[in-house]
């Protein structure tokens, strides 16, 4: 009797122990991750702001200061320029070559795809930059918004398609037959009929390409000489005193406003579409 | 060249080495309503496709109304096709769905809204017109899909399988529907099917296929009552025929212990021939034991609602007849069965086809 009541408090013990361990741990982790976002909301409104957390002596004071830097304003609309023309460009592009791969068999299809997708890290990576500049170089395409947004779009479009095509390869081939049958041309059934069903798709991969193009400092970085071209991310770099310290003023007030288009449109597209992977990613 | 769709020896072989059509021919009359029948895999449907162009030939050649259409693009074949699942645009609503095949063809706004109106008034299905395909039932779905075809004004139909996405009974309705419109609209029509009597219950004449080859093609009628070689004879008939091994001895059929005239329809039957007797269900009558035919013990009796189907056992031989409802016999009773000489057939043991 005694033995079992022991036990038991041994059990109860160790049981409280491992819950408070397991709270501890998660705490933790969520402190981590969200003193940086705390500090993204409170830090914008203080007329002081310092790298730590502190509740905000209120003031509008560094949204002032950000707006008499001459680029500021001027790099949100660029990076709204290069991330939604990313992004038009990886749909125009990766819904017709989706819509081809899952459509025509050929011999090492698969192969081809994987392929793709192993080298679509490449060409946005670190690795590649060299030759990517030499290329731009040559084409004349540095310093301009298109050079950018081929390089970033041709680094995103492989893993596009990918996607893309597992959201074709999911609308019946009985649709387009019919529509054959009915005298429709290839054009006219992926615009009426493929693309209406794989909205949701490129719904999803727009986002995708918005969110990358928008985050990405090493593409711009290296092809957009001109401050007056560089997009939010690169112009961020820029935000250091003479003295080399960082202007945290400035900072605090443009990272607020560089992440507020990617959250809008996270919840726009949510509302619309939602964020269901349908038939899409199986792996 | 005499019929409206003409089919000359048509091959077809698959990129993965499958020979789905084996220099088929088959000419269809105009207004005509044809089936084409025959177990998965037999090349029915790659039939119907290649004459709705949605497969190309490997050799061959396919006519409508006197033109050659072999190499001619479904869109310019003046066809319509109705597929197994519909293929109703989920995005687009009843009326759109009715609407895009002339909108492809470029029709005049006005005149298009005319005739989506009379092909949804001639299947009633007007009060569905702003119903997106998933909020209608399966019958609705087929009706829109064959309200599609017809605002197109096809000289041709081709169905692949309509009615095998449909419950039971609807498909028994849908089945009328589908015969009737057929016979107001005049419309040369092709039918695929796996189902036999579907098939016998549509069509004018069919076809019944088998490894991309025609095994045999005439009216529903021919059909059930001869069929032209055992293939054929297994496959027709919701009650399956009879088929018995016997042996030609002494101008008699033997069969087992059992000794049966040869049929009045069989042409040229030779003394110690090996053949196959078959018989209906339905042509075999019931006596008392001993007095000719099959005699055995009641095996199996099944309800089919107005009839029984009764299964006896002749020292191992199964033989079934159908017997009217309240004049079934008891299981364990022995009975014999008379196979009907007019509607009894002799097939060639060897080679399967109608001696």
């Amino acid at each position: 009797m005694n033995k079992t009541r022991k036990r038991k408090q041994k059990w109860t013990l160790k049981r409280t122990g491992g819950r408070a361990s397991f709270w501890m741990f998660t705490f933790l982790i969520i402190a981590f991750f969200s003193t940086p976002l705390l500090w993204l909301v409170f830090a914008p409104f203080d007329l002081t702001p310092r790298l730590n957390i502190k509740l905000p002596t209120l003031s509008f004071n560094n949204f002032h200061e950000m707006s008499q830097n001459p680029y500021a304003i001027h790099s949100l609309l660029n990076s709204l320029l290069f991330s939604v023309g990313t992004g038009l460009l990886v749909i125009c592009v990766g819904a017709p070559a989706s819509y081809a791969l899952s459509r025509v068999k050929f011999v090492g299809r698969d192969l081809f795809l994987y392929i793709l997708l192993l080298f679509s890290s490449v060409v946005t990576g670190t690795a590649a930059m060299v030759p990517i500049f030499l290329l731009c170089l040559n084409l004349g395409l540095i310093n301009t918004f298109y050079g950018v947004i081929l390089v970033m779009g041709g680094g995103l479009l492989p893993a596009a398609i990918f996607i893309l095509k597992d959201f074709t390869d999911s609308t019946p081939k009985s649709y387009e037959e019919s529509a054959r049958i009915f005298g429709a041309s290839s054009f006219q059934i992926l615009r009426n009929i493929v693309v209406p069903i794989i909205r949701p798709g490129l719904a999803v991969i727009f986002v995708w390409a918005f969110v990358g193009a928008w985050g990405d400092f090493l593409v711009p970085f290296i092809l957009i000489r001109a401050p007056e071209r560089s997009p939010a991310a690169v112009l961020m770099y820029s935000f250091y005193t003479e003295g080399g310290q960082a202007m945290l003023t400035t900072l605090a007030a443009f990272a607020l406003l560089y992440t507020v288009p990617v959250i809008v449109m996270y919840l726009y597209v949510n509302k619309r579409y939602g964020f269901r992977f349908y038939g899409g990613i199986k792996g | 060249m005499s019929g409206f769709v003409e089919v000359k020896n048509l091959t077809k072989i698959f990129p993965n080495g499958t020979k789905a059509l084996d220099s088929l021919n088959l000419s269809i009359e105009q207004g005509e309503f044809f089936a084409l029948l025959g177990p998965s895999g037999c090349g029915k449907t790659t039939l119907l496709r290649t004459i709705g162009g949605l497969e190309q030939v490997t050799d061959g050649e396919i006519y409508i109304d006197n033109t050659e259409v072999t190499y001619v693009e479904p869109g310019d074949r003046n066809i319509a096709m109705v597929f197994q699942d519909y293929a109703l645009y989920p995005h687009m609503s009843v009326e759109e769905n009715i609407g895009y095949p002339l909108k492809v063809r470029k029709i005049e706004k006005g005149l298009r809204a005319e005739r989506i109106l009379t092909a949804a008034q001639a299947l009633q299905i007007q009060n569905l017109m702003d119903r997106k395909p998933s909020q209608i039932s399966g019958g609705q779905q087929q009706r829109v899909a064959v309200a599609r075809a017809m605002a197109t004004r096809p000289n041709l139909y081709l169905f692949d399988e309509p009615l095998s996405n449909l419950d039971a009974r609807l498909r028994l309705e849908a089945r009328t529907f589908l015969k009737q419109l057929q016979r107001e609209l005049g419309v040369t029509t092709i039918l695929v099917t796996h189902d036999q009597s579907e098939s016998l219950a549509l069509a004018d004449r069919m076809a019944v296929m088998e490894l991309g080859t025609i095994r045999q093609l005439g009216s529903p009628a021919e059909f059930f009552h001869r069929p032209a070689n055992l293939f054929v004879a297994s496959f027709i008939g919701s009650t399956p025929m009879n088929l018995l091994d016997g042996k030609i001895v002494n101008g008699m059929v033997h069969v087992g212990d059992s000794h049966i005239n040869v049929p009045f329809a069989t042409k040229s039957a030779s003394e110690g021939q090996n053949v196959v007797l078959g018989v209906r269900p339905e042509y075999v009558s019931v006596s008392s034991p001993q007095s000719g035919g099959f005699t055995g013990v009641v095996k199996v009796l099944e309800n089919l609602g107005t009839h029984y189907l009764v299964s006896i056992d002749c020292n191992g031989l199964l033989v079934r007849g159908t017997v009217p409802d309240g004049e079934e016999p008891t299981p364990g009773s022995i009975i014999s069965l008379l196979p009907d000489p007019k509607r009894t057939l002799l097939y060639d043991k060897k080679s399967g086809d109608l001696i």
